[in-house]
């Protein structure tokens, strides 16, 4: 179902324009690459590891913090580890709460084997299926528009985006991997005390 | 040793949901069992609780990692068959320094007839703390509220991560037939 065109790098960037008081998680391996690479901020934080938690991290700040958007940016292999976390989602209705999977059918991270996406299954609709009603397929830079417009909108969430990204590999941008630090800094930006 | 009297029964989920609530905990995740069953009621019951049926238990350590990045503390109720669902997902809250109040109800010990239910019950205290949570263990029910009170302070307040492994013995035998 993927077979996209659109440059990962450049959507991501594209969707984190403007975000305002938007905050961000992403998913281990490129998700959070390309997240970094779009520039580093304190209401970002980066997982390199828990795969299959992106989305549901999202929904626990989602539910903590119903006044701001909350942008999960993952890929399709971390989103299909969790997909039972989809359901959970739909089910607690997190207005605030937007998921963004960067689709691009492959493993990229391990050597770009194919993953159940690149192999027919179709995330947007598994999503509808799991009660997410608000869905965007992603295609290119109007899609990208629509949905960087819909995340700011904190009365019809929870949404669900694939966006369909080509599989070609870009350079890794290191994200800062002490996840204290990015914790304690995403806290304090939220006006939390820190230890 | 002489008779023992017992003592009035313990209302132990009420005192656990209580002390929950003291601790300032408003997101509850679980996946349903039936050691929990009067606690997860009490929590949809309670308008002010985020209360999330869960499809497998690690979801609920990521929810309680989002919950604290966001300011709200979360619990999560699970059976000891589910702890070992959460095993790679307990890096997160390792890792990152996120406070984990784990609520585990035992299975495979006391009583048991379901052989299936014993490995995983027999490795729950094992395999935590492998993964660095300290364990306490519920016995009494009245003992309840101390436990969870200082369990929840633990790892609210010390930033650890914590979880109360809920004797089967508290929770009776299970009826697997009608006669």
């Amino acid at each position: 179902m993927s077979a996209g065109t659109l440059d990962r790098r450049v959507a991501v960037k594209s969707l984190l324009q403007n975000r305002g008081k938007t905050l961000v998680i992403t998913g281990l391996g490129s998700s959070t690459y390309d997240t970094f690479a779009a520039g580093d901020h304190d209401a970002n934080f980066y997982l390199w590891g828990a795969m299959g938690g992106a989305a549901l991290m999202g929904l626990g700040l989602a539910l903590a913090q119903p006044d701001r958007p909350v942008l999960v940016i993952t890929g399709d292999g971390e989103q299909l580890m969790g997909l039972g976390g989809l359901v959970t989602i739909a089910v607690q209705k997190p207005k605030n709460l937007t998921i963004a999977v960067l689709d691009n059918g492959h493993f990229g991270e391990t050597g770009m084997q194919m993953s159940h996406s690149g192999l027919g299954a179709d995330l947007v609709a598994i999503a509808k299926s799991c009660g997410i009603v608000q869905t965007h397929d992603v295609r290119d830079e109007a899609g990208l528009a629509t949905l960087r417009d819909a995340i700011q909108d904190l009365s019809t969430g929870p949404r669900f985006a694939a966006i369909r990204i080509a599989n070609a590999e870009h350079e890794r941008a290191l994200a800062p991997r002490d996840g204290i630090h990015v914790r304690n800094r995403m806290r304090q930006h939220l006006g939390l005390p820190i230890m | 040793m002489g008779e023992t009297v017992s003592a009035p029964a313990v209302d132990w989920p009420a005192a656990i949901f209580s002390e929950l609530k003291a601790a300032g905990v408003s997101q509850i995740s679980y996946v349903p069992d039936a050691g929990h069953a009067r606690l997860i009621r009490m929590a949809h019951d309670d308008p002010a609780m985020k209360t999330i049926v869960l499809t497998t238990e690690e979801e609920g350590i990521a929810i309680a990692a989002g919950a604290w990045l966001g300011g709200d503390k979360s619990a999560v109720l699970l059976q000891s068959s589910g702890v070992g669902n959460c095993i790679n997902m307990l890096s997160l809250a390792n890792s990152c320094r996120f406070p984990l109040l784990m609520l585990v109800t035992m299975r495979g010990e006391w009583a048991e007839f379901n052989p299936w239910q014993v490995p995983m019950g027999q490795a729950t205290p094992t395999v935590l703390e492998a993964m660095g949570l300290t364990v306490f263990r519920l016995e009494k029910p009245e003992d309840t509220a101390e436990m969870i009170a200082n369990a929840a302070a633990l790892a609210f307040s010390g930033e650890q991560q914590v979880a109360v492994l809920i004797a089967q013995r508290m929770i009776g035998r299970k009826k697997w037939v009608s006669k």
